[in-house]
């Protein structure tokens, strides 16, 4: 009698476990999963968004990307942001980290405060400051005419490696603090005494963020990796908002030339998805790639 | 004597570190630089942006009048406030749920689950949106807090952040409370949530953060000009052939001010909420 009122409480305990995360799983799986199945199908048919039908032949949309010049371009750009600004602004903001967690460095506070401040600009808004500060007669040009650097306003928007090299200024602008942040924590998990030890031996700060520093944040490196490469992948708003893709598409991102596909002018939703597979898949291979390379296991 | 020992080496020490003072200072003044300026640009005329000016001027009120002239400026931000707050609040308790679900009744099958839905951290956006979309205009939801919301209800995330904060809840006291006769969600609501309160804060922070940013969702499901959220406002407004530089800073300024806000006021929290899962 006892033993079965005992079971029956354990029964209910377990129906309330999968109660509570029922409703978050069911969103997931309603709002993530779902549609990515859709979107896999969807891949395979063309037409307008209202009559849709099975492409002939079935990989149609996805053998017509390799005559697709701007996708290609879009790709180009989606990298070359991937590879400048992510392995910059990760060393950037270990460096940063190291610096600041020294505890006899004054106005730490101040300092850690300051160059996480960007980080909390909304999205779209630091686009436009950017897109501002370096408009024709925008303040960058106004200041390098001061200082007599240039003679004339430089159209840093409307040519194309200026407006590639000034996205990537943005995005080190807005995500080197933010990155900074998870070093930081992971620093302060590591014994000071590693460090102080170090000093000690006479080793300057370069050897110190290279032998000690680096490999001891691997684990943290390779997240903030995983997630940098993860969001500059899928980089939509800068390219929409700082440079509108141009001039000519030469600044469009992956995600936003997906959009135009989609929802600006046409709606071509079976190619749409069939790029959008491509991201996915990109992503995946990536992180896939990213976790080997930083497991220590060997 | 081992005093002024001390502090020679002190100042031994600082002097060891002006390098780090001078970069640390260069790099200072680039991250605030650029908000400063926005802050002064927001009260010159678009002239005297054009011209370079980086000092406060006198044309903020004009500024102003402007913008809500040709905008409807605290709709937006009325709608911005609204919907990131409903989607904290119901973001946080749908996935704190979550989280203590997997974490403190935790068995084989939930733990597969738990696997799961970390996959959906690969689905990036932009693919899930044509789908998404359909969706929601086949439910007649466009235009709606709900269409907003819901596809950043629950993510895994926040579930894997309040999962791995609920390590630190004691499982004797939620046998104690049992035998005091409390249920399951009472033990959640009674003792779970006092007891997580800064997980919840630092959460809120990153949800708020990142409701009141998105951009491309709404862009696509919230068209109606009374559902306009503040970056689809500002966005706009940079559209024009001749934009006035002043009064768009203005409307930046505004776009951003609870975003700085919530920094400052939970910088703490903020920092814990980003790094939140990383323990």
């Amino acid at each position: 009698m006892q033993k079965q009122k005992r079971l029956g409480l354990l029964a209910k305990q377990k129906a309330a476990g999968w109660g509570f995360l029922t409703p978050a799983s069911l969103l997931i799986f309603v709002m993530s999963f779902y549609p990515m199945v859709q979107a896999f199908i969807t891949s395979f048919k063309t037409g307008s968004a209202a009559r849709l039908q099975w492409a002939s032949p079935i990989t149609y949309n996805y053998t017509r990307m390799f005559q697709d010049t701007v996708f290609k371009t879009a790709m180009g750009n989606t990298f070359l942001y991937l590879i400048i600004q992510v392995p910059i602004m990760l060393i950037l903001a270990i460096l940063l980290a190291q610096l600041l967690n020294n505890r006899d460095l004054k106005f730490r506070g101040l300092f850690r405060t300051m160059i996480f401040l960007p980080c909390a600009t909304a999205l779209v808004s630091y686009a436009l400051i950017f897109k501002t500060l370096f408009a024709r007669e925008g303040l960058i040009n106004s200041m390098l005419m001061g200082l007599g650097i240039i003679k004339e306003n430089v159209d840093w928007l409307g040519q194309s490696t200026t407006a590639k090299a000034v996205i990537i200024i943005a995005l080190l602008w807005r995500w080197t603090g933010y990155n900074m942040v998870f070093f930081l924590a992971g620093l302060q998990n590591i014994e000071y005494s590693v460090y102080e030890a170090s000093t000690i031996d006479g080793a300057n700060g370069w050897q110190t963020f290279w032998s000690i520093t680096v490999p001891l944040l691997r684990p943290v490196i390779v997240m903030t990796g995983i997630m940098s490469i993860n969001g500059t992948l899928q980089l939509f708003d800068e390219s929409v908002n700082l440079t509108a893709g141009g001039p000519s598409n030469s600044t469009i991102t992956m995600s936003h030339y997906i959009y135009n596909n989609a929802f600006v002018g046409k709606a071509n939703f079976g190619y749409t998805s069939a790029l959008a597979f491509v991201v996915f898949i990109l992503v995946a291979v990536l992180a896939v790639i990213n976790l080997k390379v930083g497991d220590t296991r060997d | 004597m081992t005093k002024s020992v001390s502090a020679a080496k002190g100042s031994q020490i600082q002097r060891r570190l002006i390098p780090s003072y001078i970069f640390l200072t260069i790099v200072s003044i680039f991250s605030v630089f650029p908000l400063f300026w926005m802050v002064t640009a927001a009260t010159n005329t678009s002239l005297e942006v054009a011209q370079g000016k980086i000092w406060f001027g006198t044309n903020f009120g004009q500024n102003y009048a402007n913008l809500i002239a040709q905008d409807n400026l605290w709709q937006a931000m009325g709608n911005s406030f609204l919907y990131a707050i409903v989607q904290t609040l119901a973001s946080l308790l749908i996935c704190s749920l979550a989280g203590y679900g997997f974490e403190l009744y935790h068995d084989k099958g939930k733990d597969f689950l738990f696997g799961v839905l970390l996959l959906a951290m690969m689905v990036p956006q932009v693919a899930t949106l044509v789908p998404l979309f359909t969706m929601i205009s086949r439910m007649k939801l466009l235009n709606t807090v709900i269409a907003f919301i819901l596809p950043a209800l629950s993510t895994p995330f926040l579930i894997m952040m309040f999962r791995q904060n609920s390590r630190n809840f004691p499982i004797d006291t939620m046998e104690a409370a049992r035998i005091d006769g409390l249920s399951e969600i009472g033990i959640f609501f009674r003792m779970y949530f006092p007891m997580m309160k800064s997980t919840y804060a630092a959460a809120a922070v990153i949800v708020f953060m990142n409701a009141w940013n998105s951009y491309m969702w709404p862009r696509t499901v919230m068209k109606g000009s009374a559902v306009k959220t503040m970056p689809i406002l500002i966005a706009n407004m940079s559209n024009g052939y001749a934009v006035d530089y002043g009064m768009l800073m203005l409307g930046v300024l505004f776009c951003s001010l609870p975003t700085i806000l919530v920094f400052f006021i939970l910088q703490k929290q903020f920092a814990e909420g980003i790094t939140g899962s990383v323990k």
